[in-house]
């Protein structure tokens, strides 16, 4: 989805922020969240890959980067129940693992994104004019160019591995957070308990972070849930391509890029990556969804 | 109009400026000094010197980019390392594959995403708009190098139906270069057409409730005539600029799927230039991609205010 439509997507969320000041809000919409089915449905598998990844060292049945040369291309079985790779691994302990290198891409990226994106966007949006017009114009300049693209040529400059992906990936998305933010402040800024806190002589900067941050939030949890399902695409397709994590460490994308020259001999190790990859990123997606639904009282 | 235009334009020349500072900047990400590791594993002092000279290395870096951004005026884009290359003609000779990739998967994405926008819209709350939804929801999860894989194993490897790999030229085979494009097309497809369903959608949703709608309504025309003449025509003219702007998605994707499917069009390019280290080739991608968004964006809010009079003032 493009930038500037996922902010339109999720900016109908700041609607809760400001309904009421009171702690309210956040109770009514964790409470129409409860009721959203598929959302609860994303937030158990979420949770289910967060325990996959910490508990990884108990759950895996195999070392994951153990080459068996007499169990090479294995079809699944009791002994290995996704079967094996082309060094003789066990697909399964190779998936469990590589949770770690997925969740940890989108987490962290998109952390990057915000703790850059969200100041800019504030500041830009609270400050205006001519700081506003660089911003902005900056802003679009990251926009303009496709997201993986920049991420690749990001990654390409850096040197592959997880670490610089991850920051590609977090550099590359850090521009929609900075438009949310900015579009939500223009909002929020305008309101009477701004203004009231402005004519209590209070300095800019505290009313910026005190009184106009915590009224945006709404649509910034909605835009990191998204912004996490992209980020965890973005992180297996680089490593895909050999950018991200690399090898003996396990990867979704990385054992995809493996599996896609054995799909003849060993179909198996293309089909449990991939549905990883897809299961954790509809998982993400639904409960975005459903956050969006639920902190944005329109949408009922 | 007129004013709007140049208006419009005049938004754009800062941004395209802050494009090429970007995609300069890329090279200032490179640990160390440029040269030398532009100068590949030879480390030839030639070529080092030459590059040195070639980049103005030895000025300070405003000048180092006023010469680049220069000779990007001049349609000069830099030299493959690899191939010795001029880097704009390497695009232009991959550009065509791409395009034809992107066009069909556009024409896919249209052919599922706005019929199922429309009947999910229509049939709001039934069997329909749940399986459309779950349709979009499926598109926007589902990592297109995964379902191209997929397919492959499908189609090509199991039923045989369709080549796994490679490409045609249309000129020199249509019907083979049809059948090359037509996984890689759908796969690519997906996603746009995913989120095209959704704006058709909403689109669909917020016209029917509209007055003029209603009121075709009480007319007595027809349920068809009224959605197809009087509710559609109006949806479809965001749904169609939104559309234009999902080029930068169809652009990712093809990098993607043309790994895949190994197509050597332009997201192959840079994909192989990114491992030769050809520097130059990677941002001159991104630079040709960025301008074209760009360009895109400008034509589509365009045509948006040509079909919309009202924004005209």
């Amino acid at each position: 989805m493009s930038g500037a439509a996922q902010v339109a997507d999720v900016a109908g969320a700041s609607a809760v922020a400001g309904s009421s000041p009171a702690a309210g809000p956040w109770r009514r919409a964790l409470r129409r969240l409860g009721r959203r089915k598929p959302a609860l449905l994303g937030l158990a598998v979420v949770v289910f890959f967060i325990a996959c990844a910490l508990l990884a060292p108990w759950l895996s049945p195999y070392d994951p980067i153990a080459t068996s040369w007499g169990a090479i291309r294995k079809g699944p079985s009791a002994a290995h129940w996704f079967g094996t790779d082309e060094l003789g691994r066990d697909v399964l302990a190779r998936v469990i693992w590589g949770t770690r290198a997925s969740l940890a891409a989108g987490v962290i990226s998109v952390s990057i994104s915000i703790a850059i994106g969200v100041p800019i966007g504030l500041a830009a949006g609270f400050v205006g004019g001519l700081t506003d017009g660089l911003i902005s114009r900056v802003t679009d300049a990251f926009l303009a160019v496709p997201f993986l693209i920049l991420a690749i040529a990001m990654a390409a400059f850096l040197g592959p591995s997880l670490t610089n992906a991850m920051i590609a990936i977090g550099i590359s998305a850090t521009p929609i957070f900075v438009r949310l933010t900015r579009a939500q402040v223009i909002n929020v800024k305008v309101e009477d308990y701004v203004e009231a806190a402005r004519a209590l002589g209070n300095p800019p900067w505290r009313i910026a972070i005190r009184h106009v941050l915590p009224n945006v939030i709404a649509p910034l949890i909605v835009q990191t849930t998204l912004a996490i399902a992209t980020a965890i695409i973005a992180e297996a397709s680089l490593s895909f391509l050999g950018l991200g994590q690399q090898p003996p460490s396990p990867s979704w994308g990385s054992m995809l890029n493996t599996a896609k020259n054995y799909m003849d001999q060993a179909p198996w190790m293309a089909i449990w990556p991939g549905l990883a990859i897809f299961v954790l990123v509809l998982a993400f997606n639904l409960l975005g969804d459903g956050l969006r639904d639920a902190l944005d009282p329109r949408g009922r | 109009m007129t004013t709007y235009l140049i208006r419009r334009i005049a938004t754009i020349l800062p941004t395209l400026v802050f494009v090429t500072m970007l995609i300069f900047g890329l090279q200032q990400l490179l640990p160390g000094d440029p040269a030398l590791v532009l100068a590949g594993e030879e480390q030839d002092p030639q070529v080092i010197a030459y590059l040195r000279e070639r980049m103005h290395l030895d000025e300070p870096l405003p000048m180092q980019y006023l010469y680049w951004v220069g000779g990007v005026l001049q349609g000069d884009l830099g030299e493959s390392i690899r191939s010795q290359q001029p880097v704009l003609e390497l695009i232009l000779q991959k550009l065509p594959v791409t395009v034809e990739l992107a066009v069909l998967a556009m024409l896919i994405a249209l052919l599922i995403g706005i019929p199922a926008g429309i009947v999910s819209a229509v049939r709001q709350g039934t069997a329909w708009d749940y399986a459309a939804n779950g349709f979009a929801l499926w598109g926007l999860s589902m990592p297109n190098f995964w379902l191209g894989i997929l397919m492959i194993l499908l189609f090509s490897v199991h039923l045989g139906w369709l080549p796994a790999s490679g490409y045609v030229e249309p000129w020199v085979d249509p019907v083979a270069n049809l059948k090359a494009m037509l996984m890689p097309a759908f796969v690519l497809g997906t996603n746009v057409a995913a989120v095209l369903m959704r704006h058709t959608r909403s689109a669909m949703l917020q016209v029917m409730n509209a007055d003029y709608v209603r009121t075709a309504r009480a007319k007595g025309l027809s349920r068809r005539v009224v959605i197809l003449r009087h509710a559609l025509r109006n949806a479809l003219t965001p749904v169609i600029t939104l559309g234009a702007l999902e080029l930068g998605t169809l652009l990712s994707g093809a990098v993607l799927t043309e790994q895949v499917f190994t197509i050597p069009g332009f997201g192959k390019l840079i994909v192989d230039s990114v491992f030769n280290r050809d520097y130059a080739v990677v941002q001159g991608v991104v630079l040709v991609t960025g301008t074209a968004y760009i360009l895109l964006n400008l034509l589509a809010d365009i045509a948006y205010v040509i079909v919309n009079p009202r924004l005209r003032s």
